[in-house]
């Protein structure tokens, strides 16, 4: 074949894509493959490709999809932690003479890809997952308001990380940082595929999130069952809510930040070059309205997880619900006027940096009067101490500091010292970590029986925590040291050999953290070997407040066979109290959502459109964006997307729950 | 009214659950609504990104020097008066007259397809007069701004014959109702954006 017609075909994809020469990368390969392979074959083996197809992969379920979303979020920690560990190792080993092991090529890979990875494609689907699953059981409901398009967004997700993770194998990841700053994610001097990769991967999970922030902002105004006012919604569903208007309001943003970054690279305009009137600043501003938000999407929901957990063991209702939604709505008005606090040392002068410097004071007022109300819940209850109330009490003492170091580094002159130090760093893990870890764990090990039916063992949830925690402090506190030493982030060589023993202490310390998700791990296999001994049949097992906990577990499809209807906050507490007894007859058909398997041929056809314009594939590209506007269409014509599911499946269901509460008694 | 939607009847009082269906209030105006905002908030990036960039001329043309307003202006009237021609549908939809609002829409679309025309015609001569996206960060941000826009006219223009296909197959229920009423929005929408890009991009643009 002619060189032409090779470049026409394969655009600039070629052989040397293949990373055949990189040991590491092809190992890596070789093990994801193996794995993957190994799962194909047995689902082949036991005939599941139907099952997962039918009761799954095209699920509306909002809970089969929350379920989704968090499986999605595990595989892809294995992926940003390994990262991690590479980072730790390289850092430990490559002092004076020593080179370490990765090249910066690829070091700088890494250190991209493992934050894309943690913030894109852990926290965000452990966030929306968790938020999938609870929210309409909290609220009564039946479904999301547009079940479809859960699943699409979903959907979406994935092929966001199918990108990051093809990346790997095919070409590379960007070595921009994981926001991709111009000039360097510019075309001058990033020619090659890995921005693109990082654009389009971003863009294609980018439109999965917008619309399941939308998604959930109807689900929650429009959705409530009778008698849940506003102010009588659960707190994780106030915070959802909040978190999820966020979403809507930053997401935007920041798909319109990268569309631009992709004319610079595609169409050449010169937005963020050096020459031709371009402004590289106006990028750092613009992905930072949208990136300082984002930190709040992800820390609002784990707020609401623990003011779940800690009203729910300790028997009390929660201090200060009032206060606690307005410093919530506080918080997400106050998250837009920070942006500027990441780049103080851009120059826009005195005044500019005192007013955000002010304003981002002005957030931890809000933020302590939660820790406050937790505290005050505790006083006096009868405290259980359960692994969710663990993860609890281990967060308010980690993110209270790193709350601290976070007002520490708002102040302008201390940041012009600590800015892209190791410090801030060792800042943003300790509350993400701190905060969004382990609120997303704690929600795990809360949620879990509602959504399965039986508890996560507890021994092994111990361990976990306790790694976790430890590990945690034992790898980041040098972090804080190195930092105020002066020693920036993203160096993969040193030369100061006195500071070495930090860097080895913090590759302990991400050991321990291994411990701690290999333990999360363990216990999630453990679980479900001893799934009997470990059964809730009662649908409560923790002595729950909110409506999630008066359905069975797991629920069925309806999730309630008749809607309740809301006089208190903690509805589902108020009902125990006044004697609720349960309807076990007059059942009547429930109308529910019918299964699509749209939203996966879309997502399939955007990874290829994705893909197609990351390699200049411009045939391709072309052609799967008119399958997509196409296939788009065709759905529009499918009319039939709902069904009754008829009065005796109800009876049948609910039955089998009367015989399993009897057996209890 | 949304207090009245959550509020409890006298029958609820002492009640823990509905003996009925309970119908919750569609969603998908709602939702269409926080779309469009948050669409809006695309441009609105799209637009603060031209109020820094807009007068960085890198030593090439100004708008002054490109903008043609009588051109403009014609294909301003083109979209407003096909604001008002989708309208005209969406009143005969309210009067259940399927051929009166297929006509509308197929004026709609004809409007919306001439502005497409007018618009193409002016980037082309902008580009053959080595005034491209490519020239300066004021062209740059100029075309993306504008250019976004008429993707944005594009896909309704795709999304209307999508829809006189529907109307025409299942003439004007609940749900064909709610689908002219979400692209009536987006229409309008569009309609709204433009006066902004009007005002703020071609006539300040010739003021210099």
């Amino acid at each position: 074949m002619s060189p032409d017609l090779v470049k026409f075909i394969f655009g600039r994809l070629t052989w040397d894509a293949i990373p055949l020469h990189e040991p590491i990368l092809l190992a890596t390969f070789a093990m994801v493959a193996l794995g993957g392979l190994t799962v194909l074959a047995l689902l082949t083996r036991y005939k599941l490709w139907g099952y997962l197809w039918r009761e799954w992969l095209t699920s509306v379920d909002h809970k089969k999809i929350g379920v989704m979303y968090i499986i999605l979020a595990v595989v892809m920690l294995l992926r940003g932690f390994a990262d991690a560990l590479m980072m730790r190792a390289q850092q430990a080993m490559a002092f004076g003479e020593a080179a370490g092991y990765l090249p910066p090529h690829h070091y700088d890979q890494i250190f991209t890809a493992h934050g894309v990875i943690m913030i894109f494609f852990v926290a965000m689907p452990l966030v929306t997952g968790l938020m999938n699953l609870a929210v309409p059981l909290q609220i009564g409901a039946r479904d999301v308001a547009f079940p479809f398009l859960n699943n699409f967004s979903f959907w979406m997700t994935v092929g966001g990380a199918v990108l990051v993770m093809a990346s790997l194998f095919v070409g590379e990841f960007a070595r921009t940082g994981w926001l991709a700053y111009p000039p360097l994610s510019n075309l001058a001097y990033s020619p090659d595929v890995g921005v693109d990769y990082y654009i389009w991967a971003l863009q294609v999970a980018g439109v999965g999130t917008t619309l399941s922030g939308i998604n959930l902002v109807v689900t929650i105004i429009k959705m409530r069952a009778p008698g849940m006012s506003l102010m009588k919604m659960p707190v994780f569903t106030w915070t959802s809510l909040c978190t999820n208007v966020l979403i809507v309001a930053t997401f935007p943003i920041l798909t319109a930040t990268l569309a631009l970054l992709t004319a610079d690279r595609y169409l050449l305009t010169n937005f963020f070059t050096n020459d031709f009137g371009g402004n590289p600043m106006m990028y750092v501003n613009l992905i930072w309205i949208w990136g300082h938000p984002e930190v709040y999407i992800l820390i609002l929901p784990a707020f609401g997880v623990f003011s779940e957990v800690v009203s729910t063991f300790c028997g009390k209702r929660l201090f200060g619900y009032s206060s606690m939604v307005y410093a919530t709505v506080v918080i997400t008005i106050l998250s837009y006027i920070v942006w500027l606090h990441h780049f103080f040392t851009m120059g826009s002068g005195a005044s500019v940096n005192s007013f955000f410097g002010i304003t981002t004071m002005i957030i931890s007022i809000p933020t302590g009067a939660k820790i406050f109300n937790w505290l005050f819940t505790m006083y006096r209850g009868r405290i259980r101490f359960e692994v969710p109330m663990l993860w609890t009490v281990g967060f308010m003492v980690t993110f209270v500091i790193g709350g601290m170091t976070g007002v520490l580094l708002a102040v302008p002159p201390a940041d012009f010292v600590l800015h892209n130090s190791l410090f801030l760093i060792a800042h943003f893990h300790n509350v993400i970590i701190g905060g969004v870890v382990f609120g997303m764990f704690a929600g795990i090990t809360y949620w879990f029986p509602k959504a399965f039916g039986f508890k996560l063992d507890p021994f092994w949830g111990k361990v976990s925590f306790w790694c976790w925690l430890v590990g945690f402090w034992v790898a980041f506190t040098p972090l804080y040291v190195l930092g105020l030493m002066g020693v920036t982030r993203r160096m993969s060589h040193f030369e100061d050999p006195s500071l070495q023993i930090w860097f080895v202490i913090a590759a302990i310390g991400a050991v321990i953290i291994l411990c701690g998700i290999l333990a999360f791990l363990i216990q999630i296999v453990v679980s479900i070997r001893n799934r009997e001994a470990l059964r809730d049949l009662t649908g409560d097992p923790w002595g729950g407040r909110t409506l999630e906990w008066s359905t069975s577990s797991p629920p069925p499809a309806y999730n309630f066979a008749f809607t309740p209807v809301v006089h208190e906050l903690d509805a589902w507490w108020d009902m125990k109290a006044r004697g609720y007894q349960r309807p076990t007859r007059d059942f009547i058909p429930i109308h529910m959502p019918a299964n699509t398997g749209a939203g996966v041929v879309l997502a399939g056809i955007s990874v290829v459109l994705g893909f197609a314009l990351i390699w200049h594939i411009w045939w391709l590209a072309a052609v799967s964006f008119v399958a997509l506007i196409v296939s788009a269409i065709a759905h529009t014509f499918n009319f039939k997307r709902d069904y009754y599911i008829p009065a005796e499946e109800v009876v049948r269901v609910e039955d089998a729950r009367t015989e399993a509460l009897r057996s209890l008694t | 009214m949304a207090s009245q939607a959550h509020a409890l009847t006298e029958a609820d009082k002492d009640r823990f659950y509905l003996t009925k269906e309970h119908h919750p209030e569609n969603g998908t105006l709602l939702g269409f609504w926080i779309y469009l905002m948050s669409d809006c908030l695309i441009f609105a990036v799209l637009f603060a990104t031209y109020a820094v960039l807009g007068r960085n001329y890198a030593a090439g043309p100004s708008g002054a020097d490109l903008f043609d307003l009588p051109l403009v202006a014609v294909n301003t009237g083109l979209l407003l008066l096909s604001s008002i021609t989708y309208g005209f549908a969406m009143i005969s939809a309210q009067a259940k007259k399927v051929k009166p609002v297929l006509a509308w829409l197929a004026v709609t679309g004809l409007l919306g397809l001439g502005f497409l025309s007018l618009e193409l015609y002016e980037f082309h001569h902008l580009i053959s007069e080595g005034a491209g996206p490519q020239r300066s960060a004021f062209l740059s941000s100029f075309f993306v701004l504008v250019g976004t826009h008429g993707l944005h006219v594009t896909f309704g223009i795709i999304w209307l014959v999508t829809l006189m296909v529907q109307v025409a197959q299942r003439g004007l229920g609940a749900e064909m109702k709610r689908r002219l009423m979400c692209l009536s929005m987006f229409w309008h929408f569009l309609d709204v954006v433009w006066i902004g890009v009007f005002s703020f991009v071609y006539l300040l643009g010739v003021l210099k």
